[in-house]
């Protein structure tokens, strides 16, 4: 049984990956509770070019390295957009950093989502909480290439009214005559006039030709088994199913062993995978 | 190779190769004894060989008794492996120092360090084989053990005994060396001519390194006792495990009650990653000075029987002893194919001697395997 990595859309870090370059904060803005978006530029020389759904490793000098998916729009050259949720030491020195700051920089790396295999398809965006900050940049792309593709969906599920993500955007691309954008919370305040409820209630509302489209799913783990469940219910293919995992990753280029999750190693074989190499881990508990 | 090239060498001889070894520049590392166990470490001369002794092994439990001959090689393997020498413990990746307004980061250049291993078990030349996969043949290699890789020079020595915790025949991994090495040697212990060592090279500089000992060539008779070497210990395999299914029969079982039945005995020490030849996983630590202008990264072997293995913003994935148990277990003999091609065990035993509580991956396959026929 050899392995046979069917890789998306791969484009990956430097020669020496486990070395960062260094690149400095031009902006900082705060998304949310905890939840902070930096806009690096480069030190020197240039940032690489990235795929939506890739990731980057961040280093805040001395004190550690986490990966964060890239959230900004792969169309805009010179700066590098990452959302970034403070949880433990990495994640609040990188989210408190501030304009003029720097970190070390490492990627890209991983699989991106499959935008190519998508055109001429209706598309799906299924996203929980943070798990919106990796699609932003397919729903960029999907915008920058309207006519390339078929239906466009963006269904959002967050905790509460105020957690919500992205909300400017959210709004302006409600205001797309050609994008079905929904939000929904899991709970909310008395003056809340919108859904409540899970995200996957949405996919049966939602029009789409199932035999002919492509889902993106990123969200907590729970939130992809149903979500996929829902997919299937509708009629899409295993095979046109993609999420995006989240694993614990130190080296990102395969050599460390942490990001496993069964058979695959997120930082080489993700975080992107299709859901049909996934299928019979996804509803098992530690994997 | 063929067979009349084998050539014998005497215990001087041996020595010779040492003296040589060591004349060329290279570190020479082989079996030592040290607190009570063999250990890999530093051979000047013969004499720091395991002269005598050989080594009693069972689930959890490792005595090194003496032996009724001079045997220099008469014993398995300990919890030493050659891993520690290639894959480096510990590595400094790089440091970074705070400018008046920016980090300049430095890479640590590996140093270059020619290394010969002495006595290198066949189940050990696998080892080194799967390592290398993992380390340099993906897309973006490991530059420090790619270093220390690259100027290695091979000895193996075919096992005279099988430990009471090997498998390696289960795993066709040995006992006899197969490939990977710059000479092979097999040790016929105190015959008429003393101990000798019927030797073959596996490469060109083993060869021309064979040419430079004191030896003489292989009679039929020679190469007829090293044949019968190999044969005893592939017959006297202190376990067994069937290997064929493992792949299917380990994904049909993840969510098998067995695991949390291990977890009952396990500890979650981690003694058998860091024994184990194969297992190659690592952390990052990173640091700073006081003043906060000098960082660096420091990478350390790293167990997945920790609990910050899986850590994920906030919690572990992997909190139950069972699902870590099942991790390092499934990876070595199934995802290891999913992920490499190739199974990740080579029989070598040590996770079970080294196991405080004796825990037996080749007994808690059999388990599950056992619960599907009944």
């Amino acid at each position: 049984m050899v392995y046979r990595p069917e890789a998306v859309n791969t484009r990956r870090g430097t020669a020496d990956a486990t070395v960062p370059s260094v690149a400095r904060v031009r902006r900082r803005w705060r998304e949310g509770p905890h939840t902070w978006t930096l806009e690096l530029e480069p030190e020197d020389g240039e940032l690489p070019q990235f795929a939506a759904g890739q990731f980057n490793m961040l280093t805040a000098f001395g004190i550690g390295e986490a990966a964060i998916s890239v959230s900004g729009d792969p169309g805009s050259k010179g700066t590098l957009v990452h959302t970034v949720r403070a949880v433990g030491p990495v994640s609040t020195a990188l989210a408190t950093l501030q304009s003029g700051d720097y970190v070390g920089l490492r990627g890209p790396f991983g699989t991106g989502w499959p935008m190519q295999e998508a055109q001429q398809r209706d598309v799906v965006i299924v996203s929980g909480g943070l798990g919106l900050a990796p699609l932003r940049p397919a729903i960029y792309h999907l915008l920058a290439e309207r006519q390339r593709y078929g239906r466009v969906a963006v269904l959002y599920g967050s905790r509460s009214p105020g957690d919500i993500l992205f909300r400017r955007e959210l709004q302006r691309w409600r205001g797309e005559l050609d994008m079905d954008v929904k939000v929904t919370v899991d709970h909310a305040p008395d003056d809340w006039r919108g859904n409540v409820g899970v995200v996957t209630s949405f996919i049966p509302r939602t029009t789409f030709d199932p035999a002919n489209s492509v889902a993106l799913v990123c969200g907590p783990e729970l939130m992809m088994a149903f979500t996929v469940s829902a997919l299937q219910d509708a009629g899409v293919r295993d095979e046109a199913i993609y999420i995006s995992m989240e694993r614990n990753m130190k080296c990102a280029v395969g050599l460390c062993g942490h990001c496993q999750f069964g058979t695959t190693l997120v930082c080489r074989d993700g975080p992107v995978l299709p859901f049909d190499r996934v299928r019979d881990m996804l509803t098992i508990p530690e994997i | 190779m063929d067979d009349t090239d084998q050539i014998v060498l005497s215990v001087d001889g041996l020595q010779v190769l040492i003296d040589v070894l060591t004349a060329d520049g290279y570190r020479v590392i082989g079996p030592t004894v040290r607190e009570k166990a063999i250990v890999y470490d530093d051979v000047a001369s013969v004499a720091d060989l395991p002269r005598g002794w050989t080594d009693e092994q069972d689930g959890g439990r490792y005595r090194l008794v003496r032996r009724d001959d001079s045997a220099l090689f008469g014993f398995a393997v300990g919890a030493s492996s050659w891993k520690q020498f290639l894959h480096r413990p510990v590595v400094k990746l790089w440091r970074a120092r705070r400018s008046k307004n920016s980090w300049q980061v430095v890479p640590e250049v590996p140093p270059v360090e020619r290394l010969a291993f002495i006595g290198v078990r066949a189940c050990e030349l696998e080892a080194i084989k799967l390592q290398d996969q993992v380390l340099l043949e993906g897309e973006h290699p490991d530059s420090h053990y790619q270093a220390r890789r690259d100027n290695v020079f091979v000895v193996a020595v075919n096992c005279a005994v099988a430990g009471g915790t090997c498998f390696c025949v289960s795993m066709s991994t040995g006992p006899k060396a197969e490939s990977g090495y710059d000479l092979a040697l097999t040790e016929i212990s105190d015959g008429e001519e003393g101990t000798v060592f019927v030797a073959e090279a596996g490469s060109g500089r083993g060869r021309s390194l064979l040419a430079k000992l004191p030896h003489r060539p292989a009679s039929a008779a020679d190469r007829q006792s090293a044949k019968a070497v190999s044969e005893r210990t592939a017959a006297s395999m202190g376990r067994e495990m069937r290997s064929d299914d493992l792949h299917e029969l380990l994904h049909r079982n993840l969510d098998h009650p067995h695991w949390d039945a291990v977890a009952q005995r396990c500890l979650t020490c981690g003694n058998c990653t860091m024994v184990c030849p194969t297992c190659f996983c690592t952390t990052v630590e990173d640091a700073s000075d006081l003043t906060g202008k000098e960082a660096s990264r420091t990478r350390r072997w790293d167990s997945c029987f920790t609990i910050d293995f899986s850590y994920l913003h906030g919690g572990s994935v992997r909190t139950s002893g069972g699902a870590r148990y099942r991790q390092w277990l499934t990876h070595k003999l199934a995802t290891w194919f999913d992920q490499f091609g190739t199974s990740g065990c080579v029989g070598c035993g040590r996770c079970i001697t080294w196991c405080p509580v004796g825990i037996d991956i080749t007994a808690e396959v059999e388990a599950i395997r056992d619960s599907e026929a009944d």
